[in-house]
C-alpha cells in the first residue's frame, strides 16, 4: 500500500530545480581505502575545492567526491545513489570517491521519504532517483558554465564526456579537475530541469553488470568500518543489564561485586535498566553478570504469552463483528460474499521474528557540554539527532551522528534504544567517547519484533469460479502506534506499514482491507519486508486455494487476474520458463508465488521436497523474474534477490520467536534457528527492466514471494495440504499432512 | 602477561587470561577485521587461524594462545590477493559484509587442506558459518572460482 501521509514531505519539482552552493559536512572515518579494480571507491572526506553543491565537490586532480545521503546495510545504496549523480554529470567513474553524507536533512534528505534521513521502507533509489539526478544534471551544468569562462565561449557550444567538457568546434577540451583548478563557480547557479536529464540511450553507467559495488573491497580484507569497530582515543566501554521483561525497572541494585570487577569505572542506574562503564570490555561483560538487581513486577508484558495471543488473534480475525479500521475499500465485498455462489474463507498465521542482524547492536557517543557526537551502524541519523538530544537535554541540532557502514539492518536499526543507552553512559563521562556493546542474548531479547499477526481471508466466488469479492482482515499489534504516533493518529488509528501489502493488483470487482489493532504493549518494529511478508503469503496462498476450487492451473490464474498488467505478466512468462512451469519432477513439487509491492513485480517458482516421515521440507531451488522499472545496477539487484529469496526461506521455515509471560524464550542462534549454507535454496535470478517505467523499490522485494511459493508447492505436492502458520516448523507440517 | 604471534608480529597482552581472544584482537590490538557475532561459537563471524586451524575466537581464552600464531582477516594476505578474496570481490559475495571476514578465514582453511573441494565438501565445511544476508550460493561460487584459480 502507498504511504498515505508524508511526514515533512518536500516535494521536488520535476520541472526546475536549484540547489544553493553548500557547505560540505566532516564525515566519518571509514578506515582503509582499498579500491576497486574498476570504478568508485569509498573515501573518509570530500577532496578539493570546488563545491558545485552540496553533493559533489572536485578536486585539481580530477578527482570527484559525491555524497552518498543513505545508510549502506548491504543493499548497495552507496554505491547506487552516487552513481545517478555520476551519471548525470558526466563523471569518470573511476575518478569518483563516495562520501557518506553528514547527519543534516535540509540537505540530505529522501525527499520521498518523510524528508528525513532513514534508509527503509525499500524508498531510497525511488525517493532519491529524480533529485540526484536532477543534482547531477545540474553539476554539469555549473561545470560547463565555469569552463565557458575558461575558454571564453558559450557554455551552450560545449557537451561533456566522461570527466571532460569538450567544444567541438575548436577541438578544445578541459577535464573536470581542470576547471575545478582555475574554474569559477557562475553566479546565479544555472538550473537543471527534466530536460537537461540524458535519454536512456544515453546513459553510461545505469544499466551496467559491470560496476561493482564500492563498498565490496573493504569487506573481504577487515578495512570496513562498521559501528562494532570504531575506535577514538580515551574511549570508554559501556553494557547494560536490561530488565528481563520489557518495562520493569529496577527496584534495588546490589553492585558490590561488580564494581569490584577491575577496569569497571561507573555503574549507572537507567530508567529501564544499569549501565555499566569500564575501560575494557571483558570487564564491562563481567560485571555485567556480577550485578544483583531486584526488578518490577508490574509491567503488563507479563501478561504476553505470544502463543495464546495468536489463537486470540485468530478468533478476532474470524469474528465479523469485530470491524477494526477500514485500510482500504473498492465496491462492496461484504455484499458480494453474501451473494457469492461459493465462498474461501482462511486464516494465516505468522509468529514474532528477530532480525538477527550479524552485527549486534552497539553505537559509541561523544558528550561535551550541550553537543552530541554519535558514531553508530544506524539507518535513522535523522531520528537519531531527535533521541539523543532528549536524553542529554539538548536540541538535534546540536547532535551530530556519523553513520558507519551497518552490518545487517533490516529494520532494526531504524530504532534508537542502542544509540539511546550510548548517549546516556556518555552523559556520565563527559570528554570521554563511550562505546556500548549488545550481546547477542541482549540483541535477541529486546529485539523489536516483526508483529505477530493473524489474518482473516474470505473471497467471494461466482458458479463459474470467477473471484467477486475479496476480504483482508488483518489482525496485529501496532507498529506505527510506538514509532509513528502522530501519523497513526492522523490516519485514525490505521497502520499501513502493518498491512503494507494486502493491496494488490489482482482485478477483483470488490475488495476490502480491514484492520483490527490488538494493544498488548510489547514492542513491535519494522522487520525486512514488514508487513508484506506476511499479507502476501495469505494472499498468494488464497490464489492457488481458489485455482485449485476450480482446477485451474495457478500461474494461469494469476496471468488472468494480471490480464491488463504487462509487466505483471512478463515477470510470471519469464519465471514459467526458467523453471519448465509444466514439467513433473519426481518426488518434488513446484509453487508459484508473485507480488508488485515496493513498486516492483516479482515472480517466484520453488522446487521443494518433503520428508513425510518428519516433516521437513526441503527447498531446492528458487527461480526469480523481477522488473524493477529501471534495473541501475542488474548485478546488485540479483544480490539483493538472493539476499531476500534466503532470507524468506529461513523465516517461511524455520525463524520463530516465543514470548511466555513477557519473557523472551530464544536468546542466541543455538534457540533461535536462521538458515545456514546447507538448507539455503540454489537460486537463479532474471532481471527485466521495462523501458519508460519508473524506478522501483528494490532492498525488501525478493523476500514476501518465497515463503507462499514454497506452501503453494507443498500443496500441489500433497494433493492440497495447506500450510497455513509461518513457521512451516516440521510438527506443523505433520499436524497439517495428517488433518 | 600474555604471548603470542598475530599476523607475523609477537605481541604480549596485558589482560585476564580467560578474557576472549576475540575481544584482545579487536579491542586491545584493534585488528577490527574479526568480528564479534555470537559469542557461543554458533555464527563464526570471529573466526580466526590459530597455528593454521579456523577456530572462533570468541570461546578462545587468551591464556589459550600462549605461544601459539595467530591468524585474522588482516593477516591473510599483505594486500588482499588471496585467491579467495580475489574471488570474493569477483563474484560480489558480500552484502553487509559483516560475517565475510569469519567466511573467507573459513574458506581458507579449507582450500589448505583441500585445494579442490567439492561443492558438498564446500557446504560441509562451511555451515557453522553464517550470513543473514544469506550470500551462500554467492560464497560457493567464490570458494569454487578462487580453487579453480588459484
Amino acid at each position: 500500500m502507498t504511504k498515505t501521509a508524508k511526514l515533512h514531505s518536500r516535494t521536488i519539482s520535476r520541472r526546475s530545480f536549484l540547489i544553493t552552493a553548500g557547505g560540505f559536512g566532516v564525515v566519518v572515518a571509514f578506515g582503509g581505502l582499498p579500491g576497486n579494480a574498476l570504478g568508485a571507491t569509498v573515501a573518509p572526506a570530500a577532496e578539493g575545492n570546488y563545491h558545485p553543491n552540496a553533493w559533489v565537490s572536485i578536486a585539481a586532480d580530477g578527482i570527484v567526491s559525491i555524497m552518498s545521503p543513505a545508510s549502506e546495510m548491504g543493499q548497495g545504496i552507496m554505491t547506487t545513489l552516487p552513481l545517478l549523480i555520476a551519471e548525470e554529470m558526466d563523471a569518470d567513474w573511476d575518478k569518483v570517491r563516495i562520501v557518506q553524507a553528514p547527519s543534516d536533512a535540509d540537505t540530505y534528505g529522501n525527499p520521498g521519504f518523510y524528508g528525513v534521513q532513514l534508509t527503509g521502507g525499500s524508498e531510497s533509489t525511488r525517493g532519491y532517483y529524480d533529485l540526484l539526478r536532477l543534482i547531477g544534471a545540474q553539476t554539469r551544468k555549473i561545470i560547463q558554465a565555469s569552463a565557458a569562462g575558461m575558454l571564453n565561449v558559450s557554455a551552450s557550444e560545449l557537451t561533456t564526456e566522461p570527466g571532460r567538457v569538450v567544444h567541438a568546434p575548436s577541438g578544445r577540451s578541459l577535464g573536470y579537475g581542470e576547471v575545478a583548478a582555475t574554474g569559477e563557480l557562475p553566479d546565479p547557479l544555472p538550473q537543471a530541469s527534466e530536460a537537461d536529464l540524458k535519454t536512456r540511450e544515453e546513459w553510461r553507467y545505469i544499466g551496467r553488470r559491470d560496476i561493482p559495488r564500492v563498498d565490496v573491497p573493504a569487506k573481504v580484507d577487515g578495512t570496513a568500518i562498521y559501528g562494532m569497530d570504531v575506535q577514538l582515543p580515551d574511549m570508554l566501554y559501556g553494557a547494560v543489564l536490561r530488565a528481563p521483561v520489557q518495562g520493569e525497572q529496577p527496584e534495588a541494585i546490589d553492585d558490590t561485586q561488580a564494581r569490584a570487577v577491575p577496569g569497571v569505572t561507573q555503574i549507572v542506574p537507567l530508567s529501564y535498566g544499569v549501565g555499566i562503564i569500564g575501560e575494557t570490555v571483558e570487564a564491562t561483560k563481567r560485571a555485567k553478570d556480577l550485578l544483583n538487581v531486584t526488578w518490577s513486577t508490574s509491567s503488563r508484558i507479563r501478561n504476553y504469552t505470544s502463543r495464546q495471543l495468536l489463537e486470540h488473534y485468530r478468533s478476532v480475525g474470524r469474528d465479523l463483528s469485530q470491524t477494526g479500521v477500514n485500510a482500504f475499500a473498492e465496491g462492496d465485498a461484504e455484499a458480494a460474499i453474501k451473494g457469492a455462489a461459493r465462498v474461501i474463507e482462511a486464516d494465516y498465521m505468522s509468529d514474532l521474528v528477530y532480525h538477527a542482524t550479524m552485527e549486534p547492536m552497539n553505537a559509541t557517543a561523544l558528550v561535551t557540554g550541550d553537543t552530541v557526537e554519535i558514531w553508530a551502524p544506524t539507518q535513522g541519523p535523522t531520528g537519531t539527532q531527535g533521541f539523543a538530544a532528549v536524553v542529554v537535554g539538548t536540541t538535534p541540532d546540536k547532535v551530530k551522528v556519523n553513520v558507519t557502514l551497518l552490518g545487517g539492518g533490516f529494520g532494526r536499526k531504524a530504532e534508537a534504544d542502542f544509540i539511546v543507552d550510548a548517549v546516556s553512559l556518555a552523559k556520565e563521562v563527559e570528554g570521554r567517547p563511550v562505546k556500548v556493546i549488545w550481546s547477542r542474548e541482549d540483541d535477541v531479547r529486546h529485539d523489536k519484533f516483526r508483529p505477530l499477526e493473524a489474518q482473516h481471508i474470505q473471497v467471494g466466488l461466482d458458479a463459474d469460479g470467477n473471484i467477486t469479492s475479496w476480504r483482508h482482515r488483518i489482525v496485529a499489534d501496532s507498529i506505527f502506534a510506538r514509532t509513528m504516533p502522530d501519523l497513526f493518529k492522523s490516519q485514525g488509528g490505521h497502520d499501513d506499514v502493518v498491512t503494507e501489502g494486502a493491496h494488490f493488483n489482482y482485478a477483483v470487482p470488490a475488495h476490502r482491507i480491514d484492520y483490527i489493532r490488538q494493544d498488548n504493549g510489547l514492542d513491535i518494529g519494522f522487520w525486512f519486508a514488514v508487513g508484506v511478508g506476511y499479507t502476501r503469503f495469505g494472499i498468494e496462498c488464497v490464489i492457488d486455494e481458489i485455482a485449485a476450487t476450480r482446477g485451474a492451473d495457478p500461474l494461469q490464474l494469476r496471468l488472468e487476474l494480471l490480464r491488463d498488467q504487462p509487466r505483471a505478466r512478463n515477470v510470471i512468462e519469464t519465471v514459467a520458463r526458467m523453471a519448465d512451469w509444466d514439467r513433473e519432477r519426481d518426488g518434488r513439487a513446484l509453487g508459484i508465488a508473485y507480488s508488485d509491492a515496493f513498486g516492483s513485480h516479482c515472480a517466484q517458482i520453488a522446487e521443494v521436497s518433503l520428508n513425510r516421515q518428519t516433516g521437513e521440507i526441503r527447498v531446492h531451488k528458487v527461480w526469480c523474474a523481477v522488473d524493477p522499472g529501471v534495473a541501475i545496477q542488474p548485478r546488485h539487484i540479483e544480490g539483493m534477490i538472493i539476499v531476500g529469496i534466503t532470507n524468506g526461506t529461513s523465516h517461511a521455515l524455520f525463524e520463530q520467536i516465543n514470548i511466555v509471560d513477557g519473557e523472551v524464550q530464544e536468546s542466541n542462534f543455538d534457540t533461535y534457528r536462521v538458515i545456514r549454507m546447507s538448507e539455503a535454496p540454489d537460486i537463479e535470478v532474471a532481471v527485466v527492466p521495462t523501458a519508460g517505467s519508473p524506478v522501483g523499490g528494490m532492498g525488501q522485494v525478493g523476500l514476501p514471494p518465497v515463503g507462499p511459493a514454497i506452501a503453494n508447492a507443498v500443496a500441489r505436492l500433497t494433493g492440497g495440504v495447506r500450510l497455513r502458520h509461518y513457521p512451516f516448523l516440521p510438527e506443523r507440517v505433520l499436524a497439517a499432512l495428517n488433518a | 602477561m600474555t604471548a603470542f604471534t598475530i599476523n607475523g608480529r609477537a605481541v604480549d597482552i596485558d589482560a585476564e587470561p580467560d578474557t576472549p581472544l576475540l575481544w584482545v584482537i579487536r579491542e586491545h590490538l584493534k585488528l577490527t577485521g574479526t568480528k564479534f557475532g555470537c559469542g557461543i561459537a554458533q555464527c563464526g563471524a570471529c573466526t580466526v587461524h590459530i597455528d593454521g586451524a579456523p577456530t572462533r575466537a570468541c570461546v578462545t581464552w587468551l591464556e589459550d594462545v600462549e605461544g601459539r600464531q595467530v591468524t585474522t582477516i588482516e593477516g591473510l594476505s599483505p594486500d588482499a590477493s588471496h585467491p579467495l578474496q580475489k574471488a570474493w570481490i569477483a563474484e560480489q559475495v558480500p552484502q553487509c559484509g559483516y560475517c565475510q571476514s569469519g567466511q573467507i578465514m573459513q574458506a581458507a582453511a579449507l582450500l589448505e587442506s583441500n585445494p579442490s573441494p567439492t561443492r558438498e565438501e564446500i557446504i560441509e565445511h562451511m555451515d557453522g558459518n553464517i550470513c543473514r544476508c544469506g550470500t551462500y550460493v554467492r560464497i560457493i561460487s567464490a570458494i569454487q572460482r578462487a580453487a579453480r584459480e588459484a
